[in-house]
């Protein structure tokens, strides 16, 4: 187990925002906690690098008790923070070495691994320039460069994606894939399913401090909510609305309704007929369990 | 915890803090040369101006020439001031707009770790200040001879002792306006009030008594002797004062940081 975590809490002013979470990450997994704003993904998250002090509960990553032995811990984890906070007195090369100095890794064992961890980045090209020049894209690949410096076994990553466009954001799934080919484990915050559904082996689901859910993510769609969704939007969404449809459930959300159906046959055929032309089907996706799970009113 | 609980933890020492100050290091000497000059131009200035100005109407105090006696003053004001802007502003900047501490604090580093690369950093700052100064002061003839080399020494530990000063009051700065209470309630009554322009003797009793408790009064009573050829009398006494504001002021400094970023 890389990540074992008992009746994790945290409680700010009185209240807990992490409510009592147990975790088991196995070694080489990638694993999502996932939740709206403010569900305590981050809180748990710092708790378990030993950046923050739990109320209560049990930590162990990577074999070490944490907060006790946080700094042994964190010599073999690397952290990518969800704002970058890149040193922006130095280029993207004195970066890598300022930042492996920090893990007590001389000059030259970094310079060792320098050539690999630009072409990691794909910054090569960039190496000697200052960081203010580059785009989002490429600070966010030299954060997680730099969490790669002392080459650690576990890598946790705080909303890695968030900020970005979506040429950049794949960029970073298809290097996140890579660090898993290689076996890192892999810990993310997030609140784009996408990114949940697409990289992790399991995901759990966090709001108001607690796992409501945790399975792949295959497995909380196929727990959590029917497989086949039928979409209405604009003016049909508004005209049926209200409908009542007899074996399938019926969820308007904003501007949108959405209709869930065990059978695919049998919900389109009702539809085309009901509805006619005009709607989007789709099979069930994370987010329609997110939703299901955490609700669906604005979180701030 | 509370801010009691933190200041009941002992800081936890370790080689760690060099990563820190090398990365310091490492960013002044890109912009040494304008650095240099602002840091020991404006003290220099303060010693020529008032040196040869001031001198003329003041004569002499103790047996010497004002310049002599004002020289050892401005390297003490200078160390302090040096080690103060340093351990305020850069740090601070560090600290919340750069997010370079919290970046620090990922990697296997404590906060302990951080804030005394800082002070170390700052301390270093004075001592380059000083350094500088007393070279100017060698060459103009205000010097007494190589003795004045153990300035330097003394000036590194007063150099932690007003760095750890200032790194408490940036631990618990919610902004830069806020250093400007630091300013007016702390430094300019110290500089004013520690003998680097004019001997503790022509101050009342009392104000004289309460400056026994300030840093740089010992500082500049170690280092004016050292310069101008004198005898230090109860070195180890101002030693004690300036290594004791050094370590308390680290000491709280530290949790007042670990309050402020272990949350």
């Amino acid at each position: 187990m890389s990540v074992i975590a008992r009746g994790l809490t945290r409680e700010y002013g009185g209240v807990n925002v992490v409510d009592g979470i147990d975790l088991e990450i196995k070694a080489g997994e990638c694993f999502a906690l996932l939740g709206p704003n403010g569900a305590g993904k981050t809180t748990t998250l710092r708790m378990l690098l030993g950046l923050t002090p739990p109320s209560a509960g049990e930590i162990t990553v990577l074999g070490e008790p944490i907060p006790q032995r946080a700094r042994a811990m964190r010599e073999r984890a690397g952290i990518v923070p969800q704002f970058d906070n890149l040193d922006p007195d130095f280029s993207v090369r004195e970066n890598l070495i300022v930042y492996g100095a920090y893990y007590g890794a001389g000059r030259r064992q970094i310079e060792a691994r320098m050539d690999e961890l630009l072409r990691f980045a794909e910054l090569t090209e960039r190496a000697d320039d200052p960081i203010q020049g580059l785009s989002g894209g490429m600070k966010r690949r030299l954060t997680l460069a730099r969490a790669l410096v002392n080459d650690p076994e576990l890598l946790a990553l705080d909303e890695p994606s968030t900020g970005l466009d979506p040429q950049a954001r794949q960029h970073i799934w298809e290097r996140l894939h890579a660090l898993r080919r290689r076996g890192k484990t892999l810990l993310l915050t997030t609140h784009y399913m996408e990114e949940a559904e697409r990289l992790c082996d399991r995901a759990a689901i966090i709001d108001h401090g607690r796992i409501v859910a945790c399975d792949s993510p295959r497995g909380l769609i196929e727990a959590h909510i029917e497989p086949h969704v039928v979409e209405l939007r604009g003016d049909l969404a508004l005209q049926w609305k209200d409908v009542a449809l007899a074996g399938f459930r019926v969820e308007p959300v904003g501007e949108t309704v959405l209709i869930y159906g065990q059978e695919r046959e049998a919900l389109l055929r009702e539809i085309d007929a009901l509805i006619g032309p005009g709607y989007l089907y789709r099979p069930a996706s994370l987010e329609d369990v997110f939703l299901r799970l955490t609700g669906r009113e604005l979180r701030d | 915890m509370a801010v009691i609980d933190h200041l009941r933890t002992a800081p936890r020492l370790s080689f760690r803090f060099i990563a820190v100050w090398l990365r310091n290091l490492k960013v002044w000497r890109k912009l040494m040369l304008p650095s240099l000059l602002g840091n020991f131009g404006e003290p220099v200035l303060y010693l020529i101006a008032l040196g040869y100005g001031l001198g003329q109407f003041v004569g002499e105090i103790d047996g010497m020439r004002y310049m002599v006696f004002l020289a050892s003053g401005i390297v003490c004001s200078a160390a302090m001031t040096g080690a103060t802007f340093e351990a305020l502003y850069s740090a601070f900047t560090r600290l919340t707009t750069q997010q370079t501490w919290a970046a620090m604090l990922a990697a296997p580093m404590n906060v302990d770790d951080v804030v005394l690369g800082e002070i170390a950093w700052a301390a270093t700052k004075a001592l380059i200040n000083a350094s500088a100064i007393v070279l100017v002061a060698s060459v103009l003839g205000l010097v007494a001879g190589p003795q004045a080399l153990l300035v330097l020494p003394v000036i590194l530990l007063a150099g932690f002792a007003f760095a750890g000063l200032a790194m408490i009051i940036t631990a618990i700065s919610p902004s830069y306006d806020f250093f400007l209470y630091y300013f007016t309630l702390v430094m300019t009554p110290m500089l004013l009030l520690s003998g680097v322009f004019f001997p503790l003797s022509g101050l009342p009793d009392a104000v004289a008594l309460g400056a026994q408790f300030l840093p740089l009064a010992h500082v500049v009573m170690l280092v004016r002797p050292l310069m101008t050829g004198g005898v230090v009398e109860m070195p180890l006494l101002h030693l004690a004062v300036v290594a004791g504001y050094a370590a308390a002021s680290y000491w709280i400094a530290a949790a007042l940081a670990r309050k402020r970023l272990v949350r």
